[in-house]
């Protein structure tokens, strides 16, 4: 009867439409789940980017080998920022508009992460970010969130322990002395200095910066060792960093405390290349073999990324950018488990109320996306000899400043006479 | 600030010091710019080949970069002489150096670079040397051997090439085709075989100044491309094709960013540097001592 046939048609359409929708969901969530992002690969911060890549994909391989997160593989779409600002917002625009990535992390560094904030911002974006110190401050904005663990006031946060080890020499500090290279990370860093100088009473009697290329450091240790500070506060990057111990030791630079902000000693490369001319320089870091027991898990990452890193040549000890990297994944990992998609209003909610469980420890977030509390670790090298990197991979070169839980030791001062 | 004489002093010195290395880094670009006419941007880049290359050899056997990057200046003239050779059949025989050349040099520059960081990986590299943690020290003023012994093996190189160019019948021809090719081939030299070698030159002495490079700073592959404005720089500065222009352009820049960093603030030195060479050119266009 024709009734029966409508009614008929009409159920095999259905089940059509509904096994198709399906199969749909089934396709989409057998897609692979792409994560964008720029990083330095080539140019000089090229060294800490690659490790960030090794610690990255490691991640990416153990959360594919528990099957993926909402059931979809991980892949990474990425590359080389070649550490030149200028090429970080033609990669992400390729990344978004091209590649269709369903999300973007950035690059490592503040000198990459600041040009892809617009970006961001234009298309609404949640984005973590991996050592941008204090970028967030001018934009403002709520779905920016920063893995490396500066505080809530990154400028301030940053030399913090500086400062305070600074003041708890005695007699206190009345001079400081600001040197910086000319770029985003320094000049930030030098901000955060300048305001502790103020909170102080500590007088700026030197405070300049220099090109990124300068081959010769030593006239301008000389000009700061001329205005006599008691305590010297440079804020670089590894080849200046390398400059700058240097001509210290060359110039015999007399200063009761010097160091604090420079980039470059936290690795391999700089540890061993410049061994006892390390000793007595005070340093942030933010893991040293002393406290390992205080981040049971990350041995087990640490054992994978060592493994890595040899055969690519990269950092041999990761302690540096590798376990922020990894945490920086493990957050995003969490958030999009949490709110069980990508939707990015509620990625960004989800990241700032929630604590997450890291490799680094537990990370929680202030309202401007920088950690909710500081953890940046002031140290005093100590006791290197020679330029072998296995001394650095056992606890007794650096004795920790701050902070308080951390602590395990006290300041050695004058740094001139410290350099043992 | 106040100014002391030991302030002073050890301006002087580390500028001339600082000169030295200039020099060294922009003698081969005197050569194959200056007199040669060969646009060779990818001469930083065989500084930084003789810098890894001196730093296996350190690293392996202990040797001194330095003497290492002497004993293998013979390999760097070998690849000069190869590089030329295409560049002479490929761009400068059919009149298309200008434009293409140059593209063919920002290649090499960029194909060593990449070859570096496939070989090498990316991160800093340094030399461990006898005297590179020594400083000696005359009264107030200091002597950082890391500085002092590339100046001296630099000072050596130059003067060297200048003496070369001007007391040898080949090196009388290198300058003789900087004047004028159609002269020297009329006199039976072929100017081709001269420039080949000529540019070969240049490039050993890049692979010398790698080893003062790496001496006196960490290095990766990129490092090079910092560097490229000031061997030209110089080389304009002194006068193209003057290797005594070359020095006095480099101990000028050297000085200039020793007293600016020194006495007035260290972000100011390549405004002063590249300022006093547009005076130059302003009031002698031909540079210190060019002709």
């Amino acid at each position: 009867m024709p009734g029966n046939n409508v009614r008929t048609t009409l159920r095999r359409a259905l089940g059509a439409v509904f096994i198709g929708l399906a199969l749909t969901g089934t396709a989409l969530a057998q897609q692979p789940l792409k994560i964008g992002f720029g990083m330095s690969l080539t140019g000089p911060l090229a060294g800490n980017g690659k490790a960030a890549l090794i610690a990255m994909e490691i991640w990416r391989d153990d959360v594919n080998a528990k099957g993926g997160i909402l059931g979809r593989k991980v892949e990474f779409v990425y590359y080389d920022d070649q550490t030149s600002p200028a090429t970080v917002p033609s990669i992400y625009t390729k990344l978004l508009d091209v590649d269709k990535v369903d999300l973007v992390v950035s690059g490592y560094g503040t000198n990459v992460i600041a040009p892809a904030m617009p970006i961001m911002m234009q298309r609404n974006l949640t984005f973590m970010t991996l050592f941008g110190l204090n970028v967030n401050s001018k934009f403002n904005y709520d779905r920016y969130f920063q893995i490396m663990p500066a505080g809530p006031n990154p400028a301030i946060g940053w030399s913090q322990g500086f400062f305070d080890a600074a003041m708890g020499m005695n007699p206190k500090p009345k001079t400081v002395a600001l040197v910086g290279a000319d770029a985003e990370y320094p000049a930030m860093a030098l901000e955060g200095a300048r305001e502790h100088a103020k909170k102080t009473g500590l007088k700026i009697v030197y405070d300049k910066t220099y090109p990124p290329n300068t081959v010769d450091y030593s006239p301008i240790v000389r000009a700061i060792q001329a205005t006599n500070p008691e305590v010297v506060f440079v804020a670089s990057y590894p080849p200046d960093s390398a400059g700058m111990v240097r001509a210290a030791n060359e110039v015999g630079l007399k200063t009761r405390m010097f160091g604090g902000g420079l980039v470059g000693p936290q690795f391999a490369a700089l540890k061993t290349q410049l061994g006892p001319l390390l000793n007595g320089v005070v340093n942030y870091e933010f893991y040293v073999p002393d406290v390992g027991s205080r981040f049971p898990f990350l041995e087990q990452f640490l054992a994978k990324y060592q493994a890595r890193a040899v055969v690519e040549k990269v950092d041999p000890l990761g302690f540096y950018l590798p376990p922020y990297a990894y945490a920086m994944m493990q957050v995003l990992d969490q958030a999009i488990t949490g709110t069980k998609g990508l939707d990015q209003a509620k990625l960004a909610e989800y990241i700032h109320k929630n604590t997450f469980d890291t490799y680094v420890g537990k990370v929680a977030f202030a309202k401007n996306g920088e950690w909710a509390a500081p953890r940046v670790m002031m140290t005093q090298y100590h006791g290197i000899t020679g330029n072998d990197v296995e001394q650095f991979k056992k606890p007794g070169r650096l004795t920790v400043l701050s902070p308080k839980e951390y602590k395990t030791g006290d300041l050695k001062a004058p740094y001139h006479e410290n350099k043992k | 600030m106040e100014v002391s004489w030991a302030l002073l002093a050890n301006a002087v010195i580390a500028g001339l010091l600082l000169g030295g290395f200039y020099a060294a880094m922009s003698v081969g670009i005197s050569i194959s710019f200056g007199m040669l006419d060969v646009v060779n941007i990818a001469h930083p880049a065989f500084i930084i080949l003789g810098s890894y290359i001196a730093y296996i050899v350190n690293d392996r056997f202990g040797f001194d970069p330095i003497v290492v990057s002497v004993a293998v200046s013979p390999l760097f003239f070998l690849l000069g002489m190869v590089l030329y050779r295409i560049y002479y059949i490929c761009f400068e025989r059919r009149g298309q150096e200008s434009l293409r050349g140059l593209a063919f040099f920002f290649g090499i520059l960029f194909i060593t670079e990449v070859a570096l960081v496939l070989i090498f990986g990316v991160d800093y590299r340094m030399v461990s040397t006898r005297y590179g943690d020594v400083t000696w020290r005359l009264g107030p003023v200091d002597f950082p051997m890391r500085l002092v012994v590339p100046f001296l093996v630099a000072m050596v190189m130059v003067i060297g090439v200048q003496l070369f160019l001007t007391h040898t019948f080949f090196g009388r021809a290198v300058l003789a085709v900087a004047q004028d090719q159609l002269a020297l081939r009329l006199m039976g030299v072929n100017p081709v075989r001269v420039k080949e070698r000529a540019f070969a030159l240049s490039i050993a002495t890049a692979g010398v100044a790698g080893a003062f490079l790496i001496v006196i700073q960490p290095v990766q592959p990129a490092i090079g491309r910092e560097f490229i404005g000031l061997v030209f720089a110089v080389c304009v500065l002194g006068g193209m094709g003057s290797i005594w222009g070359t020095l006095l352009g480099a101990f000028v820049l050297g000085l200039a960013e020793s007293f600016t960093s020194t006495f007035f603030g260290p972000s100011w030195a390549p405004a002063v540097s590249f300022g006093l060479l547009l005076a130059t050119l302003a009031f002698r266009p031909s540079g210190l001592l060019g002709r």
